[in-house]
């Protein structure tokens, strides 16, 4: 290891002036990078934009309220109780649909991946079904199911499947061949096969589905509930919307942008424990 | 003379390396007018080789010439177009083959440990299977790693799990297809001496192919080239052991074999693999 005096002997021009802020800035460079802190300074510096703009009567509350008023809308919600059922139906929402098109997409594009006649049968039609808009459905869906429930389980539940059935399909087929034939070689049965060395094989790729359809999970619903709901962050927003009130509108916005965080940050816990092997996920803090 | 823990391990896990220990260990294989179509292109076109029981057979051959082929068929991963091949005196029930493959071809989401923990096949659950990989990870010099993931380890490393991983169910043949064509030098220096000590205590039936006639020359009793489907030359390598690179004899043998495998090129080509 060359010692900083060593290199500053070799090179004269750095030795004569050491730069102050230079040392500074990279010292705090380091110090950004290993903060936990770091990824919420932008989110942060624009509330307190927002706040100041506010606050000096730069921004009117008709366009946007001051935060302190979301606040306050979001502290009356919560007290009557308001926000949390209807927090609790969006999600439960969101859950279900995510499961069923979730689910039944991880089932066919494995059976896919691994079949050649199942790819047969059903791939031709999946692609094309792939490219109706699912929100172009939404009139036909009303008019089948109504507004109930039944209707938001199968729009988000469509929405769903086909980011999670692409990438199964996908991750299962660009297995590594040669991982194949040693496990065959090795005397592995076809269910062992698929348990060691395919789905673990296929996850990265599963995982790229999942977080994509997360996405369109949130879109679908919010969509659906603005248009097609009695109950719902989205109802509530379309509700805020008649009566003016811009202050809700805006928490319900909010409340998504938070959702989606949650649901994003489980599937990157649930990549990184299991994904431990891969270098890109491995987390630095406890590999050597 | 002190020996390292790694070398006690190894051999209480082997046998006695005696000429008729290896016997007993290794498996004779008889292949007679062995042929491997693909459609139009018959890349073995009868080959006709007796291998004896505890033997170490090398294989060469211009790239392309079906010595993986050869080696599919050998380790059961490819069954023959024509021709026979039989292990041993008729009792080929418990010949379990393996083959070490020219990549490591190690599980990336499963600990070393567990990658060579595949080798024990459908002993896998056995009562002393984790005592068998730990025993086979010494003996490739790799104790420590155990818990390691493959991505952490170097080229050199990686085959050597992949060795363990082939021996740990003591198997009576073992195929290697070019199994060091991508080490470094020395690494493959090491590798080298490696192999030929675990094969002299082990003393399974032992068929390498190989690009390179040196290493050929270092470890086989005999090094067999195949030619346009056939076996074109025969060759007994008869050194004492273990070797010492680079002797006169050795040198001699080495110079011989690559006449014949440049023979009949185009001069300004030269063989490659
Ligand atoms: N599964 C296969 N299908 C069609 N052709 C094959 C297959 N496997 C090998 N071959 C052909 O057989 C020939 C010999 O291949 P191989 O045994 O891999 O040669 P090498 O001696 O370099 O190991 C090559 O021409 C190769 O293209
Ligand atoms: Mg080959």
């Amino acid at each position: 290891m060359t010692s900083a005096t060593g290199l500053a002997t070799l090179v004269p021009s750095i030795a004569a002036e050491p730069p102050r802020t230079a040392r500074f800035l990279r010292t705090a460079g380091r110090g950004l990078l290993a903060s936990r802190l770091t990824p919420w300074l932008v989110p942060f510096a624009l509330l307190a934009l927002w706040a100041a703009a506010s606050g000096t009567g730069r921004l009117s509350p008709q366009f946007l309220p001051p935060p302190w008023a979301i606040a306050e809308a979001a502290w009356s919600k919560i007290l009557d109780g308001e926000l949390a059922a209807n927090i609790a139906v969006s999600f439960r929402r969101a859950i279900s649909g995510f499961l069923v098109g979730g689910g039944i997409a991880f089932l066919l594009g494995l059976a896919n991946g691994l079949s050649r006649l199942s790819e047969r049968l059903t791939d031709t039609t999946v692609q094309m079904i792939r490219n109706i808009p699912n929100l172009s459905l939404i009139p036909l869906v009303i008019l089948w199911l109504g507004i109930g429930e039944e209707a938001k389980l199968f729009l988000t539940a469509l929405g769903v499947f086909f980011p999670v059935y692409v990438n199964t399909f996908h991750g299962v087929r660009t297995v590594d061949a040669g991982l194949v034939e040693m496990g065959r070689s090795y005397g592995m049965t076809r269910f062992e096969l698929f348990r060691r060395v395919i789905l673990p094989g296929a996850l990265p790729s599963i995982f790229v589905g999942v977080r994509f359809a997360l996405g369109v999970m949130w879109l679908t619903l919010i969509v659906a509930e603005t248009i097609a709901a009695s109950s719902g962050i989205g109802h509530m927003a379309t509700e805020a919307r008649e009566f003016l009130q811009v202050d809700v509108v805006v928490l319900a916005i909010l409340i998504y942008a938070a959702l989606g965080k949650v649901a994003d940050t489980t599937v990157r816990l649930l990549e990184r424990a299991t994904l431990a092997w891969h270098p890109a996920f491995a987390d630095p803090r406890t590999s050597k | 003379m002190t020996v390292k823990p790694a070398d006690r391990d190894f051999d209480a896990l082997f046998a006695d390396p005696s000429t008729r220990a290896r016997a007993a260990r290794g498996v004779s294989i008889r292949l007679s007018g062995l042929t491997r179509r693909f459609g139009e292109l018959e890349v073995l076109r009868g080959i006709d080789l007796d291998i004896a029981a505890g033997r170490f057979v090398a294989i060469v051959g211009r790239s392309g010439c079906g010595k993986s082929t050869l080696l599919r068929l050998l380790s059961g991963l490819d069954r023959p177009s024509g021709g026979e091949l039989a292990f041993g005196a008729g009792e080929d029930d418990d010949v379990v083959p393996r083959l070490m493959f020219q990549e490591p071809r190690l599980l990336p989401w499963a600990r070393v440990v567990d990658n060579v923990a595949v080798g024990l096949g459908r002993d896998r659950d056995a009562p002393d299977g984790r005592l068998r990989v730990a025993s086979a990870l010494a003996a490739v010099g790799l104790a420590e790693k155990a818990e390691a993931w493959p991505a952490v380890l170097s080229g050199g490393q990686k085959q050597r799990v992949a060795l363990a991983r082939a021996l740990v169910s003591r198997p009576r043949f073992l195929a290697l297809d070019e199994p060091l064509g991508a080490l470094d030098a020395l690494t493959r220096i090491g590798m080298q001496s490696l192999l030929e000590r675990v094969w002299l205590a082990q003393g399974f039936t032992a068929v390498l192919v190989t690009h390179d006639v040196g290493e050929a020359i270092a470890l086989a009793d005999r090094v067999v080239m195949i030619e346009e489907g056939r076996v074109a030359l025969d060759v007994a390598v008869d050194l004492p052991r273990p070797r010492r690179r680079g002797s006169a004899e050795a040198a001699r043998l080495e110079a011989e074999i690559l006449r014949h495998l440049v023979h009949e090129e185009p001069p300004d080509v030269g063989w490659v693999i």
